[in-house]
């Protein structure tokens, strides 16, 4: 065949250049072929004639499937089908599983609170600003209730939107001074439905170790690139930032698709601590990533008029890309919010999945947020006064007995943990568990140990005991309770 | 799915069925699909041109663009991702959306609401569209409703409990009305135990991680909801999809599972699990659900059943779809369902073996980090489930399943009578009515809110591209009057835009009275 080409070279050319004649031509490279053929060596022949017999024989051989290589028969498939034995659907949890007893709270969660029949001082829900018993907020919310009954029936898109979710996501959106806000109706689903909306397969996402379990259910979903930086270590993020503009550059096709995205908390539930967000706002910048910042325990909280992190760093809101918090903590109601700028926002009400595919906020709620809201409006001093109960808590909790306190001084959320770990991590959780159930109920103080899921998290916080610092308690209250921890402290940890 | 044959299995199978089990889903006529095509096609071409005017500024552009100082980011959303938000959805998206500001029953108001640049923005000119009949809210038993017994207890709760939780079930967000509200639960079904969460679609994604992991296999029907995709996504399992509805399929998959084992490697399963739902809400369909029980008994898998629309509105003690196929709700492994649709409250529920609720309690992600369900919803569910039980004293909740399903019954005829073709089971109070063509699906919505019916359209990506549906939800609260006016101005629009696509005989519609045996076999 070879042959025949390099033989027949010098034919087609003539044959393109005398192209005048197509059937003299043809027939002269016909005989040019016939006589190369006679001239050619023995060995090349032999050779071109074994080829052309294996491609024959290739062609008309049955193909070769990689998977039958052996052909069960239904004797054997039922037999295999019998013998199967499937796992039971949940392993069996043994009888004293500690997460399994729950405690049992009667009556309102709120400032003085019944637990397994004890009425003590609640030191442990995220009832930062006071407002679960607030008594404006309750009756707007019968109001409401009065008017629309409990539930919408129905997700935002089928006949779900109230004019109550209007009126609360404009209100949001003032409060927080962006251009739009979206509300969700579960705070988990908030950041987990915000996240996927944006970033998908391929897309990178850096996001700092101690994050919530929301925000990595959010990154599993997503299916993008996770980087992790060690908590709260801005030269950690640079290193990975300049990796990737490295990569950027080999690439760069590549790079122009492919969106970047740094995930922060503003105030970390995990650790009690804040985000450098000034740090992050160079590096956003500098390296074209954006910022998704998540700010359930700060909304509420820090900034002059609780607008959060932002506020209180003094920083221009549009500069982040989307803020996401949920209702749950400080404004006392349930679900979330979403809020940025109108081009991030708008694309959610279409995408973000625990939007279109659930159903809407009941509308009591939402009128119970849109109240928790006036009153945060109405009165900036409470955020100072917060503070100032957060600062207190912390100064004097410092030098406990054999536990030491994680997070920042006017963090709302505190973690109180063992000074020195006893090196398994059941032991620990006993130990603090004995501490909690010293505390309260016999002494009046209702304390919880932080939950986690320990084989789902990536980065497992040490265990910690969680204390809240709300508005409605009295410096008595706090006084009580830095005793009752102390003596507890001294007691079990001798 | 295109089955163009009606389903009837009365003595086959064995007598699995107790009573007559009928689907339809007719074939798309194909005229029309050719015209559905047509028009797909003509609007992408004036989607083109529109985008081709905006992007040399002949246009006005509308859409939100990114900020000044973040051009030169890489663009957030890929430009032709939009493209059918932009040309196509934006034409007729006053049709979604529309805001309430009364209770969603069975008749409601709307607030009227204008747009002057071809629906990019909207404002409310103040004006309120009173008494709309509502066909389109999840209001299966009519409990969403502001006044009765289910308000005022919700109403005492609110006043004694407040509103939020602000804390986790394994923290202290457990109150004793939650385990209450389980105990009840649980007694409505049948089975041991029960937990509630306090969102439907988080029920989905946050517990089908916990049951089934990597090295488990989920057989999941073709057309699940996304919150059991995304659950089932979460998990890790290998996900394998089979045709809705379709047992052969199901069958065929399992046996090729058990034999194969795991890909590549051939270890055996650890665990299969099968993933279906009760009424699929995009088709009217119900799970064949005897033959489903079947599969699974023979090949040792586990059932998770997803009763999100058919708890409280199939059956005739409305305990969903176990109830109606008579069967034993010990069979099913997982009954998952939600309280949004039948109970007028919110949040979903899982309920099963004590063993499994007990794996929950202390492994489900919502436990540990979501907050616990809001006291008056809960208050709600419970007396709205009292109700239906007959616990309250009274016989409402029996006479709303009842009314429930003499609504589904006539009001399906009526509208297959007319001509128009309707998908699904004859017993699902869901009623998909095919429109086809994406225009119609604006027209129609707009058509009935002219003449005071609010409606609901579906379209790509929802449904297939050419099967566009308007859905229709029966309510226990809409009376015969109520639903005899919705079906003279249906069949006013539905000659107006001609939908009537139906080529199988009109049978004239007799006047004849309420056939009241509704359980026996319906003769058609």
């Amino acid at each position: 065949m070879f042959m025949l080409l390099t033989h027949s070279q010098p034919c087609f050319f003539s044959f393109y250049t005398n192209n005048i004649n197509m059937a003299s031509g043809q027939q002269w490279v016909l005989v040019e072929m016939v006589q190369a053929f006679y001239e050619a060596p023995a060995y090349h022949l032999i050779l071109e004639g074994i080829l052309i017999l294996w491609i024959i024989r290739l062609l008309f051989s049955k193909t070769y499937k990689l998977h039958e290589t052996y052909r069960l028969t239904e004797k054997e498939k039922e037999d295999l089908i019998e013998e199967w034995q499937p796992e039971p659907l949940v392993p069996p949890v043994s009888k004293d599983h500690p997460s399994l007893s729950y405690d049992v709270v009667t009556g309102p969660p709120s400032h003085n609170i019944i637990i397994n029949g004890k009425e003590c001082i609640n030191f442990a829900s995220f009832n930062f600003l006071g407002l679960l018993d607030n008594e404006r907020v309750k009756q707007k919310a019968l109001a409401s209730l009065k008017k629309y009954g409990v539930g919408t029936c129905g997700p935002r898109g089928f006949y779900g939107t109230f004019d109550v979710h209007l009126e609360l996501e404009s209100r949001l959106a003032n409060f927080m001074k962006t251009e739009e806000a979206i509300i969700y109706s579960y705070g988990f689903a908030t950041i987990a439905s915000a996240i996927p909306a944006y970033s998908k397969r391929g897309d990178i996402i850096f996001v700092d170790e101690a994050a919530c379990f929301s925000i990595q259910k959010g990154l599993q979903a997503s299916r993008s690139f996770i980087k992790y930086f060690k908590h709260n270590d801005m030269e950690d993020l640079e290193r990975l930032l300049k990796e990737q503009e490295l990569e950027d550059h080999k690439n760069p096709r590549k790079a122009r698709v492919t969106r970047k995205f740094i995930v922060v908390e503003g105030l970390y539930i995990n650790t009690a601590d804040i985000c450098p967000l000034p740090e992050l706002l160079k590096l956003k910048y500098k390296y074209k990533v954006r910022i998704f910042l998540e700010e359930s325990m700060s909304f509420g909280v820090l900034g002059e008029h609780g607008r959060g992190v932002t506020e209180h760093f003094g920083v221009n809101i549009d500069d982040i890309d989307l803020i996401s918090a949920n209702m749950e903590n400080a404004v006392a109601s349930i679900g979330g919010f979403c809020c940025g700028r109108s081009f991030v926002i708008d694309h959610q009400r279409l995408s973000g999945q625990g939007y279109c595919f659930s159903a809407s906020l009941p509308p009591m709620l939402a009128a119970a947020a849109i109240e928790a809201l006036n009153i945060m409006e109405e009165d900036p001093d409470i955020f100072t006064v917060l503070r100032e109960k957060c600062k207190h808590v912390y100064t004097a909790l410092q030098g406990t007995p054999g536990l030491k306190l994680v997070g920042v001084q006017f963090a709302p959320a505190l973690h109180l943990q063992l000074e020195r770990s006893s090196g398994s991590r059941d032991s620990d959780m006993q130990l603090l568990r004995t501490i909690v159930e010293y505390v309260s109920p016999t002494r009046g103080v209702a304390l919880t140990l932080a939950r986690y899921l320990e084989k789902e998290e990536r980065f497992l916080p040490s265990p910690s005991i969680r204390v809240v610092v709300t508005i409605e308690q009295t410096d008595q209250d706090i006084q009580k309770a830095v005793s009752c921890i102390q003596e507890a402290a001294s007691a079990v940890l001798k | 799915m295109k089955a163009g044959h009606v389903h009837v299995h009365a003595a086959s199978h064995g007598g699995l069925y107790s009573r007559p089990f009928i689907e339809s889903f007719e074939e798309t006529p194909m005229l029309v699909a050719v015209f559905t095509y047509m028009s797909y096609g003509i609007l992408t071409i004036f989607g083109y041109l529109r985008d081709f005017l905006r992007h040399w500024k002949i246009e006005r552009c509308n859409i939100a663009r990114e900020k000044e100082e973040q051009k030169d980011f890489v663009p957030l959303y890929q430009d032709f991702e939009n493209f059918y938000n932009r040309n196509i959805y934006m034409r007729i998206r006053d049709s979604w959306n529309r805001p309430l500001c009364s209770v969603p029953g069975a008749k409601m108001d709307l607030l009227e609401q204008a747009t002057h640049d071809y629906n990019w923005t909207f404002h409310y000119t103040g004006r309120v569209m009173h008494d709309v009949i509502n066909l389109g809210s999840y209001n299966y038993l009519g409990f969403a409703d502001n006044t009765g017994p289910c308000a005022d207890s919700a109403a005492e709760a609110t006043m004694k409990y407040g509103v939020g939780v602000a804390s986790t079930r394994q923290e202290i967000g457990n109150l004793d009305r939650h385990e209450e509200m389980e105990k009840l639960v649980a007694k409505f079904l049948g089975v041991e135990s029960a937990m509630t969460f306090g969102m439907g679609f988080a029920t989905n994604s946050m517990n089908i991680p916990a049951l089934s992991g990597k090295g488990c296999l989920i057989l999941s029907d073709e057309l699940n909801h996304a919150s059991l995709v995304l659950g089932a996504r979460l998990s890790g399992s290998t996900i394998r999809v089979f045709k809705h509805n379709n047992m052969q399929s199901l069958e065929k998959l399992l046996r090729e599972a058990i034999v194969h084992g795991q890909p590549r490697t051939h270890r055996p399963w650890k665990k299969i699990l099968i993933v279906v739902e009760g009424i699929y809400s995009m088709e009217g369909s119900v799970v064949r659900l005897p033959e489903v029980i079947a599969l699974k008994k023979r090949y040792r898998a586990y059932l998770y059943l997803d009763e999100a629309h058919s708890i409280g509105a199939l059956g005739p003690r409305g305990r969903g779809v176990v109830d109606y196929f008579g069967l034993d709700p010990c069979d099913v492994d997982v009954m998952m369902g939600t309280f949004t649709k039948s109970f007028g409250a919110a949040g979903g529920y899982i309920a099963g073996k004590r063993e499994l609720i007990e794996y929950l309690r202390s492994h489900s992600h919502s436990a540990v980090y979501a907050t616990s369900m809001s006291p008056p919803v809960m208050e709600q569910i419970i007396t709205s489930m009292k109700c239906i039980m007959g616990e309250d004293g009274t016989t409402m909740g029996c006479e709303r399943v009842r009314q429930l399903a003499k609504n589904t019954v006539y009001f399906r005829k009526r509208l297959r009578e007319m001509g128009f073709i309707i998908y699904g089971n004859e017993g699902s109070p869901v009623v998909p009515m095919m429109l086809y063509m994406p225009a119609k699906i604006g027209a129609f919505a707009r058509e009935m809110l002219k003449r005071n019916i609010g409606v609901v359209g579906v379209g790509f990506p929802a449904t297939p591209i050419i099967e566009s549906r308007a859905r229709f939800c029966i309510s226990a609260a809409h009376t015969k009057d109520v639903l005899d006016t919705a079906l003279s101005v249906i069949n006013e629009v539905g000659d107006l835009l001609q939908l009537k696509y139906s080529r199988r005989k009109r049978q004239p519609s007799l006047a004849r009275p309420f056939d009241d045996n509704v359980y026996e076999d319906i003769d058609d």
